[in-house]
């Protein structure tokens, strides 16, 4: 199963300050309901962003200033909470393609690699002079350049970490490791078979 | 080298080495329920893949099951179609399902363990990220994504990066009153939100050692919420009566066999861990918490943190953030704010011994006017259970409303959800913002014994000093 190999992210950003933005944040609960991720990008940070009575708040990504970012910068934590895939479909399907943050939650950062979404990390000092950039210029485009651990905006830059493996994936397109998965399944009977709970 | 059940179990599935250096673990276990699982199978239908090993894939429904009527169709069409998407899945691929009204169905982490499927030694993956339950059986249990989900239900596998092990001992005596929860809550506490990130908890000590398996499963139960993707405690004489003629333990020789490969998967005496950490049972005592996040945690007799209280900038933002959500003064005590909803249940604390407990100190009681009171069993075993020992109408006389069995107002899929600000005294497992069905609904997580003494009181109160608990009646 060939994946495109994921060497670097252009976009446009939006910063979405606070630590520990968690899952039910991200996409509430109540809008789990589905047997399809179709149409989850609707109700991304859903609770943050309306009022009660369904009226937009102020927030980011109802501001039009940012509308088509493609890369969400955040704080510590990021994506904390459950692992329902819904909150990665959600920033998905609403057309982000990277997360920049301090830290991630390991189960949401596992399930946005195999998307294909980078999440990486910088610095507390790197990411506020980012988000200053984005709120003087929401324009200014970023480019995460996976390969080299780098993130390059304007005349500026600075480094990230990603994960080893998370990063050869990228690069290597197996960031979806079914292929690989597949491909084991002689090894996966070997394995099963000195294991008598897997039983006939 | 000496190792860890941790080490020993993840070599035992380790089927080989991915080319982005994770590993390929074989999942001995996929227990799947209605939320997670039908995009996984729209995937393989999409790939023209098979369910694998359908006779070590398990199903049940808990999420979206309403707990008043479960006469069907459910008023909520989009849980019918959740419903009826997974007894088709099930169907077609021949994987078993506990259905509602089968006398099986209940929380997934209720049902694995009652019926046996969940084992020592074993990995067990579900789409649920409160999987670690399952640890308090010496099993290695993750909570996964839908995508990995696909990726167990085609190979039976998934990708997977080693963690490093933990070691947690609580040792010593609890006092009166201080329940599993109080201790989860309180490693919680100590060791932060995203403490655990990358690590496997290993649970032990004294205190362990004496905990029921129920107490076990609560703790692990949690561990997601200290950050670490898996939790476990090692198996011994309490587990194997535990999983004793469950239906699907192992039976006559086999249980046999299986209980001495069993005990010797347990982390072997000075094998090497990643870390330590050692806390005295002395030192905890009935908590909950205060904020927006399970480590927002305060001994009920505490006071509300104030911002000037924070170590540095992120943790004061993070105070205000939680003091505004939960419109709560700084530096009050939390003992005294009044309560709207108590809800007794959920994966962390909907079992027989959770009930059992409760109904021993509310008999007689009353639940106090103007609370709204439900008491939600995990499973229709573990309904059947109270039913038969008379514990539902030990609730339902107090004034708790005792409903069918489901995740209920945990997470409020279904239609228990708390409203406008209210704020609920819960046994669950997550104070996020939201997280109960209303976006600024209040969450208050607590033992189910804290909860009975919030009902019948009305406020946040100390359940030792409510039910009158000394330590002759420990």
């Amino acid at each position: 199963m060939p994946l495109d190999k994921i060497t670097s992210v252009v976009a446009r950003g939006v910063h979405v300050p606070g630590s520990d933005i968690d899952t039910d944040r991200i996409i509430p609960a109540r809008f789990m309901k589905c047997v399809t991720f179709d149409g989850l990008g609707q109700y991304l940070f859903y609770d943050t962003r309306h009022e009660m009575d369904g009226t937009l708040k102020e927030h980011p990504l109802n501001d039009p200033r940012f509308t088509g970012a493609g890369i969400i910068v955040a704080g510590i934590n990021f994506g904390c909470g459950s692992s329902r895939e819904h909150a990665p479909q959600a920033i998905h399907k609403a057309g982000f393609k990277a997360v920049i943050a301090q830290s991630f939650a390991e189960i949401f950062f596992g399930n946005c690699a195999t998307l294909g979404i980078p999440c990486v990390m910088a610095t507390a000092g790197d990411i506020e002079v980012l988000a200053e950039a984005i709120e003087a210029d929401p324009s200014v485009e970023i480019t995460i350049d996976v390969e080299k651990c780098e993130v390059r905006y304007g005349d500026k830059s600075f480094s990230v970490t990603i994960p080893d493996t998370a990063r050869e994936a990228f690069l290597a397109g197996t960031w979806d490791p079914i292929g690989e998965l597949l491909d084991g399944a002689d090894a996966v009977t070997a394995t099963a078979s000195h294991l008598p709970y897997m039983g006939a | 080298m000496s190792q860890s059940l941790f080490e020993k179990v993840w070599e035992a599935h380790a089927v080989k080495k991915l080319s982005n250096g994770q590993t390929q673990l074989l999942i001995g276990t996929h227990l799947i329920h209605e939320v997670t699982s039908p995009q996984a199978f729209g995937m393989l239908r999409n790939l023209g893949l098979k369910v694998k090993y359908p006779h070590r894939t398990f199903a049940t429904v808990d999420h979206i099951v309403p707990t008043k009527s479960q006469t069907e169709p459910f008023a909520d069409k989009l849980a019918q179609e959740m419903i009826q998407a997974l007894r088709e899945n099930c169907k077609e691929a021949g994987i078993k399902f506990f259905d509602i009204g089968s006398g099986g169905q209940g929380i997934v982490h209720v049902v694995g363990p009652e019926q046996g499927i969940t084992q020592p030694g074993t990995t067990i993956a579900c789409g649920d990220s409160h999987t670690a339950t399952h640890g308090a059986f010496g099993a290695i249990a993750f909570g996964i994504g839908t995508t990995q989900i696909r990726d167990v239900l085609a190979t039976q596998t998934m990708a997977l990066s080693k963690l490093k092990v933990r070691r947690i001992n609580v040792d010593g005596d609890l006092m009166p009153g201080v329940y599993a929860k109080d201790v989860i809550l309180h490693i919680i506490k100590l060791l932060g939100a995203k403490g655990g990130i990358g690590y496997a908890y290993e649970y032990g000590g004294s205190v362990f050692d004496n905990f029921s398996i129920e107490e076990r499963m609560t703790v692990c139960n949690m561990s997601i919420e200290g950050g670490a993707r898996c939790g476990y405690v090692n198996p011994d004489e309490k587990t194997f009566a535990y999983l004793k003629d469950r239906p699907y333990s192992p039976k006559g020789t086999e249980w046999d066999a299986a209980v001495a490969r069993w005990k010797a998967l347990a982390s072997e005496p000075g094998c090497p861990y990643d870390d330590v950490v050692n806390i005295r049972a002395e030192e905890v005592a009935p908590s909950v918490t205060w904020g927006i996040s399970p480590d927002h945690g305060i001994f009920v007799n505490e006071r509300i943190p104030t911002p000037e209280s924070a170590a540095n900038d992120d943790e004061r933002d993070s105070i205000v953030e939680a003091l505004e959500y939960m419109k709560f003064q700084p530096g009050t005590r939390i003992a005294g704010t009044p309560v709207d909803v108590c809800f007794i249940g959920s994966c962390t604390n909907g079992r027989l011994s959770d009930f059992r407990e409760v109904a021993k100190y509310l008999k007689g009681r009353k639940v106090a006017q103007g609370v709204t009171a439900i008491a939600v069993p995990g499973s229709e075993i573990v309904d059947h259970l109270c039913r038969q020992e008379g514990i539902d109408k030990v609730f339902s006389e107090a004034g708790f409303e005792w409903r069918h069995a489901g995740c209920s107002m945990c997470l409020a899929m279904n239609p228990d959800k708390l409203i406008g600000d209210q704020l609920c005294a819960s046994s669950s497992n997550r104070n996020f913002k939201g997280r109960q069905g209303s976006p600024i609904g209040r969450t208050v997580l607590m033992s189910p014994v804290m909860v009975a003494a919030a009902a019948v009181t009305g406020t946040i109160s100390d359940a030792r000093e409510v039910f009158e608990m000394n330590s002759d009646a420990a």
